[in-house]
Order: structure tokens, then C-alpha cells, then sequence
């Protein structure tokens, strides 16, 4: 993310940690309705949001469910009445929401949810990695990754312009680290007036259940219907990328701030490049920092954008690096390449008729920090291996008992 | 709210059919009878919200529809979440102006006994807990019908089921039906009722107080299934007037608190009659019979002791 220094907007710098942020942008959206239940490491969401209801700073209800299964329930339906809508959750709450999480993009209406990741029971842990998120690819929720506060306020309202654009009506996810940024806080612009957010995000009328025009929402489907129903899915998610570059440059022009589905730092001259998502991408900035000023041309890069996948911005980013290594934050059991961002990448970058060398590493499982020395010998150890790197599958970082020779 | 305000008998219902003909329940299904009345107490200011069931897939196989009112179906075990959803947005956004704030809109849960005694029981208590103003409709046909007849648990007593079946050791189902009706009550909101299609004016009515009172009320009416309960699709208002009859299933209300039965039984059926009819009863043995007869001489028992009358009255035949 680059930042201008003039924008449209007047804006005023506040401290907020992610969850913060995420809330503040809820608010500047004038969502009608949340639901939500508590759970680490989200609570600070709807916490904050509660705050601002009960101070009269936001006009909306939060529904006091008994699950998150019934969270995403009742945001379904006030949304299918025509309300702005908002949930978040991490981990194990985003587990217990699965089957509503289809029902909802299937429906095809245009949730908002924050999710601040969280590793997965057993064996149960508090802190972070991206195995919930991970988990949820395939429900057909446009995905966002943050990697700062600041982004985190404007992806949400970024959320919001793509999902209820008529062209898409897909539920967002904005997700971001649990603890790592969902407790850190952080200095972010946001606008002073609300006013400004509200003219980027206009109410606009879609189908609702309406009495005077009454129509039938989540019917039964057979063979004949089915598969183009899920087929207009599909491609309201390939547009979401257009849609969403729209909108990234509607945030550029009224809040001055730029955003790619792809992030990068120094990555033109790099013959080596670091992918990773989330918030440590600042760490593996001054990795790359450390391993310049050792003579090595590394550069790096960050996925910002998880689903629709950006597979083209990938192909330019990489097509002159000799050497790729993804960074994973989660683990697919059983998988060729157990990371599952470097599995979509090798497959994104075979469609686009590129093959760097590959190595895939695991690190960061169940909230164990990962420092700049990490990604510096991460870096040293996939030249080491060269070829040899993806052979092995992933590389589960640091972890006791894992060898690779 | 729907036009009518009082309900004395059938000419007082309207003849506008809100749920339209053509759709695909089973041949002499009473659950078309509930909704049909259903609809015509709420009138077309409707959202019904209806959980997975049977209902759900013989009416709205697309892209034909039997629902002349908004309706929306989203799973199993949310419905009552939904319909908080639904019901908390109108009220937000007629607060905000964006909508009619002077528009009041009914909104009705239906779901069967399977989405409300067993997988939507934590839902329901949800809603019922944070007071939404949403009538929920539990059509009760004793099992899981839409998935092929197998047992929740509001299954009575000994009744086959495909997952209850009666052998040598297991004689169908070895539980009694749970209490739903006196569960939901125990939350004490505005109003609850149990109702019985062959007691179409009774239903009517407490649909009607249901729509009235501004919290959660619950309407729990026994719909009797010729496909699953075994007897001839002629036979269901029948079905459901020997359940009334035997006292297998007794009309009550509970108002602000204060209990009523509202359909007397001066003389009670034995529960054979009931039972005879239908072929899920079709192996029990004398003994099982009676067992089941005692649960009922129980009840009513019970029952009268609550009523502080004897509203249901003797064994007579
Ligand atoms: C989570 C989940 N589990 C199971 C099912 C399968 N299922 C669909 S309808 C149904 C039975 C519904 O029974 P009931 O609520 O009694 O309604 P009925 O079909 O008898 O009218 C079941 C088990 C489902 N749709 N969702
Ligand atoms: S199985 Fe029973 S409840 Fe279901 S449609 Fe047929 S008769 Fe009605
Ligand atoms: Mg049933």
C-alpha cells in the first residue's frame, strides 16, 4: 500500500488496533444490522461496535445470537430484507458457520465479515495462523488478506462497494491476523466526515423480500437449473476482480490510498521473490532489507487479494524472478504441497505458462512468531535446495522433528 | 396485520388463497391445510421464513413457486435466526426511513417437528429469549418426513419409524414425545398455543392472538401425515380428530401466562381408536397399548390439575 499525501477526503489519524479499525469502518458505513457471537481473538470487533451503538455513534442493532451459526443466520436475513449488514469471527466460530457461509454467497447477498484468523482445535489454541480462513476457500466469499489497521478500515468499506455492486452480489471477507494485528495498535487515516464514505457507498435497490412484490428466496433446484445457477456464480466471481479494481481506484481517488490484488516491495529487479499474506509481510520487508544489503536480489511480495484470485498480477510480478518461494500460514492435510497458497500459485502460474523454481514453506502454525531471520534463512535454504525444494512437498518451518535435507 | 380481527367460523376467513394450488405434497397432506389457513389469518403484509422440510421442497421447486407472500428458505435449524434477522432489519430500517414506518409486517416461521424439538431447538430458543415479534409455526408430523420417516424427537411412543422399527427387542420408538409446546412456554413469552387442523376455527384463532402480541408466540399444531403415519390420504382431518378425541393430543393456549384448554373433551376415546387407524401403530401388542393409554390418563390427568377443572373428561369407550 502507498499512500498520497493529498486526498479528496479530509482526514483525521487515529491509533486503533485491526479489530478497531474494522469496527470504525462498520460505522462509517451505517450498517443497519450485526450479529455476532464472541470468540477470540474477534471480540474487540463487536465489542467496540456495541460501544458505538450504545453511544448513538452508529444506528443499528446488534442481534445478541446463542451461536455463530445463527450470527450468519440472521444476517442473512436482514440482509434479504434489504439491510447493510456485518458479522466477525475467527477460528472455531468460522468453523461452526460453514454450511451457512455456501447458503449465503448462494443466495447471493452481500454480507460483510471480518475475521480476525485464529488456528483450529485440537488441539484447541487461542492464537494465530490462517487454517480457518484456508478452510473457507471454496464457499464463494470475495477474500481479502490485511496487512495493517489502516488496511483493514479500507477493505471493509472496499467489501461493502464490491459486494453490493449489482454485477456481483457476493458476500466479502476481510480477514487479518488474529493477535499479531487484531490487538496491535496502529496509527490509520480515517475520514472526518462520515458523509464522504456514504457518497462511495450508496444504497442501491437489489431483490428483497417485499410484500407488495413478493418473491421466492432459496428454493429447491433439480438437475435442470442447478448447475447454471452455480455457473452465474462463478463468473460474478471472476468479475469481482474488475469490480474490485474499481473500487480499489475509488479508494485511491476520495482516500488516497492505493491498493493491488498483489503487493510488492522491490520486487522489479528480484531474482528471488517472497510471497506471503497478512501481517507479516512488514517482517519479511526488512528480511528482504537484511538479505539486499548481504548482495542477494530478493524481493517480496504479499497476496491481498485470497478470492478471486489473482492470478494475472502473480504472472507479471514473477515473470522475471528465476526463484519463487511462497510463505503459508496454514496446513492442507494431506495435500502434494501441504500449503495452500503455494498450491493455488504453482496452479495459477502453470495456467499462465510461467515455472520458476518453487519452494513452499510452512510457518507461523498456532500463533509461533516468524522473524526476520526466519524469512532470511527460509530465503537461504530454498537456493540451497533449489529443484529439490518443491520435491519434498512443503517445508514445515522450525518445527521440532521435521528434517529435510 | 391481516384484515380480520375476529374469527367465529369459516365465512369469517377470506376467500383470497395466498398459497397457491399446484404444488407437490403428498396426496391428502395436512400440512396445504395449515398453511392455506395460515395465510389467510396473516394476509399478504407476510414474510415466512421456512426451515428444510417438506413444505419447503414440494412448493417451491423452481422455478415454480406456491407462495403469493415473500418467503425465503435458508436452512434446517436457522429459521428462528433468520426471522430475528428479518424482523430486527424492518424495524431498524423503518427507524432509519428506509422503509414504511407504518407498515407492520407479519412475519412467521414455519418449520417442522424435526427443525424445532431437534436440530433448530437452540435457534428457537434464541429468538424466544431476545423477544423478536415472530410467530413461529411448528407443523408437527412426528418424524422426518421430507428425508423418508425416520424419528425426532417428537415421535410418540412405540410408533414405527424407518429408524424405529419394530422387532423383537426395539418396538419402534422406546421414548415418549418431548414436551415442546410447555419448553417454549418456559420462556415465558406472550403466547403459546397447541392446535389440531381438525379444529380449523381453534387454529385460525390463536394464528390471529399469535400475529397480535408484540413478542415471540409459538403455534404448535399436530398435522397428521398419511405417507408417514400409514392411513388412507382421506383420513387426515379424521386422524386428527381421534387424536383430540383420545386426548393423544389436547388444544391449549397459554396467554400472558394464564393456561386454557380450549377444546373440551367431556368424554375421552380409548387411544385404540387413534392408534388402529394408522399403520405405524400397525404391530403393538395389547400391552403396548395400554402402556401408551396410561401415558394419556397421565396427562390428562395433569392437564386437568392445571386447568383447575375437569376440561378433559373420563375414559368412555
Ligand atoms: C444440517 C442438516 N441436516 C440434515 C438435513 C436433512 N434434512 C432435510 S429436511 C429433514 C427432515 C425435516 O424434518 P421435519 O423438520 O420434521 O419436517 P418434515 O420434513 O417432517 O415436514 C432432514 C433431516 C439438512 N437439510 N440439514
Ligand atoms: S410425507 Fe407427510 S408431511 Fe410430507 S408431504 Fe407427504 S403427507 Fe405431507
Ligand atoms: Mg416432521
Amino acid at each position: 500500500m502507498e499512500t498520497k499525501l493529498e486526498s479528496r477526503v479530509r482526514q483525521t489519524r487515529v491509533i486503533l488496533n485491526s479489530n478497531y479499525a474494522a469496527a470504525y469502518a462498520v460505522r462509517d458505513a451505517d450498517v443497519d444490522v450485526i450479529s455476532a457471537y464472541p470468540i477470540t481473538p474477534q471480540t474487540g470487533v463487536v465489542e467496540k461496535l456495541s460501544e458505538m451503538i450504545a453511544e448513538g455513534e452508529l444506528d443499528a442493532e446488534m442481534i445478541h445470537v446463542e451461536s455463530e451459526h445463527s450470527a450468519l443466520s440472521a444476517i442473512i436475513g436482514a440482509s434479504a430484507v434489504g439491510a447493510r449488514v456485518f458479522t466477525a469471527t475467527s477460528s472455531q466460530g468460522l468453523e461452526y458457520m460453514h454450511e451457512v457461509l455456501h447458503i449465503a454467497s448462494g443466495m447471493r447477498l452481500p454480507l460483510v465479515m471480518a475475521i480476525a484468523t485464529r488456528a483450529l482445535s485440537a488441539p484447541i489454541s487461542i492464537w494465530n495462523d490462517y487454517s480457518d480462513l484456508m478452510n473457507v476457500r471454496d464457499t464463494s466469499w470475495i477474500t481479502f488478506i490485511a496487512s495493517t489497521a489502516q488496511e483493514v478500515y479500507d477493505s471493509i468499506i472496499e467489501a461493502y462497494m464490491v459486494s453490493e455492486d449489482p454485477r456481483i452480489l457476493l458476500p466479502s471477507i476481510v480477514a487479518y491476523d488474529g493477535f499479531w494485528m487484531s490487538h496491535t495498535y496502529e496509527p490509520l487515516y480515517i475520514p472526518e466526515d462520515r458523509k464522504t464514505v456514504l457518497e462511495m457507498l450508496p444504497r442501491r435497490p437489489r431483490y428483497t423480500l417485499d410484500p407488495d412484490n413478493p418473491i421466492t428466496m432459496g428454493s429447491i433446484v433439480n438437475p435442470d437449473w442447478y448447475y447454471e445457477i452455480k455457473y452465474q456464480q462463478v463468473e460474478a466471481m471472476k468479475e469481482a476482480y474488475r469490480v474490485i479494481r474499481e473500487a480499489d481506484a475509488k479508494i485511491e481517488e476520495n482516500l488516497g490510498r492505493v491498493y493491488k490484488p498483489v503487493e510488492s516491495y522491490l520486487a522489479e529487479d528480484s531474482e528471488i521473490l517472497v510471497l506471503t499474506y497478512g501481517g507479516i509481510y512488514g517482517t519479511l520487508q526488512t528480511a528482504v532489507d537484511l538479505l539486499r544489503s548481504e548482495g542477494l536480489k530478493v524481493g517480496a511480495l504479499r497476496l491481498r487479494l485470497w478470492r478471486p484470485f489473482p492470478a494475472r498480477d502473480l504472472k507479471t510480478l514473477v515473470e522475471d524472478a528465476k526463484t519463487l518461494i511462497v510463505v503459508d500460514r496454514a496446513i492442507s492435510y494431506g495435500a502434494s504441497i501441504e500449503g495452500p497458497v503455494a498450491l493455488e500459485t504453482i496452479a495459477a502460474l502453470y495456467r499462465e505458462g510461467l515455472y520458476p523454481t518453487i519452494a513452499s514453506f510452512i510457518a507461523g502454525i498456532g500463533g509461533r512468531p516468524v522473524s526476520e531471520d526466519d524469512f532470511r534463512d527460509m530465503v537461504k535454504k530454498a537456493l540451497e535446495l533449489g529443484e529439490r525444494a518443491l520435491k519434498i512437498g512443503s517445508i514445515h518451518w522450525g518445527v521440532r522433528g521435521a528434517e529435510y535435507e | 396485520m391481516s384484515s380480520i380481527y375476529r374469527i367465529r367460523g369459516v365465512r369469517d376467513l377470506p376467500r383470497e388463497e395466498l398459497f397457491a394450488p399446484g404444488h407437490g405434497l403428498c396426496a391428502g397432506c395436512t400440512a396445504g391445510t395449515v398453511i392455506r389457513h395460515l395465510l389467510k389469518i396473516s394476509g399478504r403484509n407476510t414474510i415466512v421464513v421456512n426451515a428444510t422440510n417438506c413444505v419447503e421442497v414440494s412448493t417451491t421447486m423452481y422455478p415454480y413457486t406456491s407462495w403469493r407472500v415473500p418467503w425465503i428458505h435458508v436452512a434446517f435449524e436457522n429459521a428462528a435466526a433468520v426471522a430475528s434477522g428479518i424482523e430486527t432489519a424492518l424495524r431498524v430500517m423503518a427507524r432509519k426511513g428506509l422503509i414504511d414506518p407504518n407498515k407492520r409486517i407479519n412475519i412467521v416461521v414455519l418449520a417442522g417437528d424435526g427443525g424445532t424439538y431437534d436440530i433448530g431447538l437452540q435457534a428457537l430458543s434464541g429468538m424466544l429469549e431476545r423477544g423478536h415479534r415472530v410467530m413461529y409455526v411448528l407443523y408437527d408430523n412426528e418424524a422426518y418426513m421430507n428425508t423418508g420417516i425416520q424419528r425426532s424427537g417428537s415421535t410418540p411412543l412405540h410408533a414405527w419409524t424407518t429408524t424405529t422399527p419394530v422387532g423383537k427387542v426395539l418396538r419402534g420408538k422406546m421414548q415418549p414425545k418431548k414436551p415442546i409446546a410447555e419448553i417454549v412456554a418456559a420462556h415465558r413469552i406472550p403466547y403459546v398455543a397447541t392446535a389440531n387442523i381438525a379444529y380449523p376455527i381453534d387454529m385460525d384463532q390463536k394464528f390471529l392472538k399469535g400475529l397480535q402480541v408484540e413478542g415471540p408466540s409459538f403455534i404448535h399444531v399436530l398435522q397428521p401425515c398419511p405417507t408417514g403415519w400409514r392411513f388412507d390420504p382421506r383420513y387426515g382431518i379424521e386422524v386428527g380428530r381421534l387424536a383430540v378425541e383420545t386426548a393423544m393430543w389436547i388444544n391449549w393456549e397459554i396467554t400472558m401466562g394464564d393456561f386454557k384448554v380450549t377444546v373440551r373433551v367431556p368424554k375421552r376415546k380409548h387411544v385404540k381408536h387413534y392408534l388402529r387407524i394408522q399403520g405405524r401403530f400397525r404391530d403393538l401388542s395389547e400391552e403396548e397399548i395400554e402402556e401408551i393409554q396410561e401415558l394419556i390418563n397421565k396427562e390428562v390427568e395433569r392437564i386437568n390439575r392445571m386447568a383447575g377443572e375437569e376440561v378433559i373428561g373420563p375414559l368412555a369407550e
